[in-house]
């Protein structure tokens, strides 16, 4: 059994919107993936399988396109219209990215889907959103990156504000784009209304800044970014390394304060006593009257460097180790090596293999967001080659002929 | 779920439908992945219960700034604000035998019950998922945490910060051959919050049509790695380790931030296509870049980044990064500012979209409450302030609870409600 199997749902979308229907495909419902003909211009974008540039080997294509059906077809032509509206009739949802008008251009907006289906939740996934100022601008992942402040908090002072090499602004807006379809299903459920869903990429992002826009409502405080040192948990304005050197990469280890911080930090410097490498000073202090919030740049600089020293001469494997064993915070700086070989990753199960028969290979996936004891989350099938269900969903489910389905081909509708 | 109007939040009612008017939500819940969700769930009209005790009150009230004044206080801290939101607060010490009999008596009033304490912690408070199923076995009830309930490292603690890099986001931001930098806050905890919202809505769609309460076990750790998937299946299919390429883009030059007029402020341009390229060349004024064999093509532009970076820093170090935005944008070049947190306050687009809803709040005096990301047309989210530690007690032991004023007194007395 699975969660949202009674409900099928319409992609519409590009490289920007594609997890919000991943994420529902992978909770149960029927996706179905609509593409131009030739296929979502999303298909190009690398790094791909086996380094090869092809429409079906790209990988954040594959990635985020498993649990989804694919049909091709032209919004373009009045017959590709009338093909959308007749899948719009048997359909719960419906997600699309384009630029705000698009739809509507072509008489597909929300009003008018909405008189074909009105149980239908259409949800837009844009970079700005569908109305205001800069709906119209174009957008993508830097810009959404620079957009919501984002950046102007990673990165060295008096350095470029940097974004995450791996494009994320797609990723917040799709996880979002799922949460608020399925608030409107709610309320779907209670009332048989649908209604449309606007989602912004910037605005998405904006949850990735935490707490820190609460800096600026409450004590007008503009946080600036500052390197490898926590900013903003302090009152004094001190500077806070969260980024220690290690032998072998870095570990992500903070000096902290509290009942958890007092036994985190009292159990690395047992480690570092037991080692030789925790001077007198910092074996005798007192932990309880530690506060990171209070104290000064002199005193965090003098306490971080027995610990810079220690950890340069550790591993990230004896970090973790040790870490667990001790109860010590922290975690290493991960790349995906080290997750791909996580023990706690494969006790649970976790990672996934899905058959790839075009590509005469198996891909391994991370596996479920999340584990139900109703239900499986789990990937069911493999992302779809350009227009590979046409024949299954237009012949068998829609009811067309042979005939008419060769003639949709040869006019490039489908 | 329960008919509408059994427990009306604060601000009465309210005249715009809600989603999930009557959706009833209990948190044991702390900082930010658990009462996030119950967050969003408020601000769509489900009666949402925080629970806490004077004895542990949420982190994010102890030791975390921004303070108000600067003045740590319970009620005082923005963090907790910020995330608790359109709900009810209530005071409860689990640790005592009184205060887990009343916790099980919110278990199953709840529609939903949101935890992320480490493993283990619930259950010792006699609120595991098979207790509380056996008074309520249609329950939804979330678990989240660092890395699962299960498998050798359930047990291993860590701040989101902390999670943030062994989910490989560290790792993958810095400048190109340099450092990895560290993100902003607990990144994972909110990537955390947006699956473990969908996780807690699906379960209810099942629960309405079978009548099937669900266990759901969220691994912030695991939620992570969503958000990194091309860069895993990378490793797996080429056996390629990505890291740090700074704003670069291996499919887009020019790509980056570049620096404007006055103090640290940037701007960035994304040049995807062909002709945005010779749009942008146009727009700056440098027709010159278009014919220049250097920048023909992508590649050719990729091989000379360095000096096309040159060029563009210098055209735009002499205009402000607003200059540039609306010069690029009118040209159909995606450039935008690299907004200072300051800059998100007056931001046409955000506040067209009432993403900042400032409300008064009896400590705070003002505060800007956050809007979801995701606007409903026919349902949008309503905020209303966050509580005090034990604001809603009276209201909440005898409205929701049925306790009577006797019963109440003796639990206070006794320090069940503290």
């Amino acid at each position: 059994m699975t969660l949202l199997a009674p409900y099928r749902v319409l992609d519409l979308t590009d490289a920007i919107g594609w997890l919000c229907a991943r994420i529902l495909g992978d909770l149960g419902a029927d996706v179905i993936k609509i593409e131009p003909p030739g296929g979502d211009p999303g298909r190009y974008l690398g790094p791909f399988f086996h380094d090869d540039a092809d429409a079906e080997k790209s990988l954040p294509w594959l990635a985020y396109n498993a649990n989804k059906r694919g049909v091709s077809l032209s919004l373009e032509t009045a017959e590709g219209r009338g093909l959308l509206r007749r899948l719009v009739g048997s359909a719960e949802f419906l997600v699309e990215s384009y630029t705000p008008g698009f739809l509507e251009a072509r008489g597909l907006g929300y009003e008018a889907l909405r008189d074909v289906n009105p149980r239908l939740i259409v949800t837009s996934i844009t970079p700005f959103g569908q109305t205001g100022p800069y709906a119209h601008y174009r957008g993508g992942d830097l810009i959404a990156m620079a957009m919501s402040g984002f950046m102007s908090l990673i990165g060295e002072p008096g350095r470029p504000p940097l974004r995450v090499s791996l494009p994320q602004a797609a990723m917040w807006a799709g996880m979002y784009a799922a949460g608020g379809t399925l608030i409107a299903h709610s309320y779907r459920y209670v009332t048989g209304r649908g209604q449309h869903v606007d989602v912004s990429m910037q605005a998405s992002l904006l949850w990735a800044l935490a707490n820190a826009p609460a800096h600026w409502s409450l004590v007008r405080e503009d946080l600036s970014r500052d390197g490898n040192y926590i900013v903003g948990r302090n009152i004094t304005g001190a500077r806070m390394r969260a980024i220690y050197r290690c032998r072998d990469g870095h570990v992500n280890f903070i000096i902290y304060g509290g009942e958890a911080g007092k036994r985190s930090n009292e159990a690395m410097v047992r480690w570092m006593a037991e080692e030789n490498q925790a001077p007198d000073w910092l074996q005798h202090k007192d932990w309880n009257t530690f506060n990171v919030a209070t104290s000064t740049q002199e005193e965090i600089d003098a306490l971080e460097r027995p610990f810079v020293a220690f950890l340069a001469q550790r591993t990230k494997a004896e970090f973790v180790a040790e870490a667990a064993r001790r109860g010590i915070l922290g975690y290493p700086v991960a790349d995906v090596r080290d997750i791909r070989d996580d023990p706690q990753l494969t006790a649970r199960a976790f990672w996934q293999r899905v058959d790839y028969p075009a590509l005469d290979a198996a891909v391994t996936y991370p596996g479920p967001f999340a584990r139900f004891s109703a239900a499986a989350c789990a990937i069911r099938r493999p992302a779809p080659r350009v227009g590979e269900h046409n024949t299954e969903i237009y012949g068998a489910e829609l009811g067309l002929s042979r005939p008419d389905l060769e003639t949709l081909t040869r006019r490039g509708i489908i | 779920m329960t008919p509408p109007g059994a427990a009306q939040p604060p601000g009465g009612p309210s005249p715009a439908p809600r989603a999930l008017e009557g959706l009833r939500v209990v948190e044991f819940a702390v900082f930010a992945a658990g009462p996030m969700v119950g967050k969003h769930l408020g601000e769509h009209g489900a009666t949402v219960v925080h629970v806490e005790s004077r004895s542990r009150p949420d982190g994010f009230r102890v030791h975390y700034p921004p303070y108000k004044d600067n003045v740590p206080g319970l009620d005082r801290t923005g963090s907790f604000a910020l995330f608790n939101d359109s709900k009810l607060g209530v005071t409860l010490n689990l640790k005592h035998p009184q205060g887990v009999r009343v916790a099980l008596k919110f278990a199953a009033w709840a529609d939903v019950l949101i935890e992320n304490f480490v493993p283990g912690v619930m259950a010792r408070n006699g609120l595991s998922y098979e207790a509380v199923s056996s008074v309520n076995p249609s329950i939804v009830y979330l678990s989240t945490c660092n890395m699962g309930q299960t498998g050798p490292k359930a047990g291993q603690r860590g701040f989101g910060s902390q999670l943030t890099s062994q989910s490989g986001f560290t790792y993958l931001t810095g400048y190109a051959g340099g450092e990895p930098m560290l993100l902003f806050g607990p990144y994972i905890d909110f990537v955390a919050v947006g699956f473990g919202l969908v996780a807690v809505l699906a379960a209810l769609d099942c629960r309405r049509r079978t009548g099937q309460g669900t266990y759901i076990d969220l691994s912030q750790y695991e939620t992570g790695l969503q958000f990194i998937t091309p860069a895993l299946l990378d490793y797996e299919t080429n056996g390629r380790i990505m890291t740090r390429l700074g704003n670069r883009s291996p499919h887009a030059v020019p790509h980056g931030a570049y620096p404007c007029r006055g103090e640290d402020r940037w701007c960035v341009i994304a040049v995807v296509s062909e002709d945005e390229w010779r749009a942008l060349c146009a727009a700056a004024g440098r027709p010159e870049w278009s014919e220049d064999p250097r920048f023909a093509t992508l590649a050719a532009r990729k091989s000379h980044e360095d000096d096309l970076d040159r060029l563009v820093a210098a055209w735009t170090a002499e205009r402000t990064p607003q200059d540039v935005m609306e010069t690029l944008q009118a040209a159909g070049v995606p450039g935008a500012i690299v907004h200072r947190l300051s800059d998100l306050f007056t931001d046409p687009q955000l506040a067209h979209r009432r993403i900042w809803r400032e409300l008064p709040h009896a400590v705070l005096e003002r505060f800007h409450y956050e809007a979801p990301p995701f606007t409903l047309s026919e349902t949008p989210a309503e905020l209303r302030p966050s509580p005090l530690l034990g604001e809603h007690n009276t209201r909440v032991y005898r409205e929701i609870l049925g306790l009577t004023d006797p019963e109440i007194a003796q639990l206070t007395a006794e320090g069940a409600i503290e």
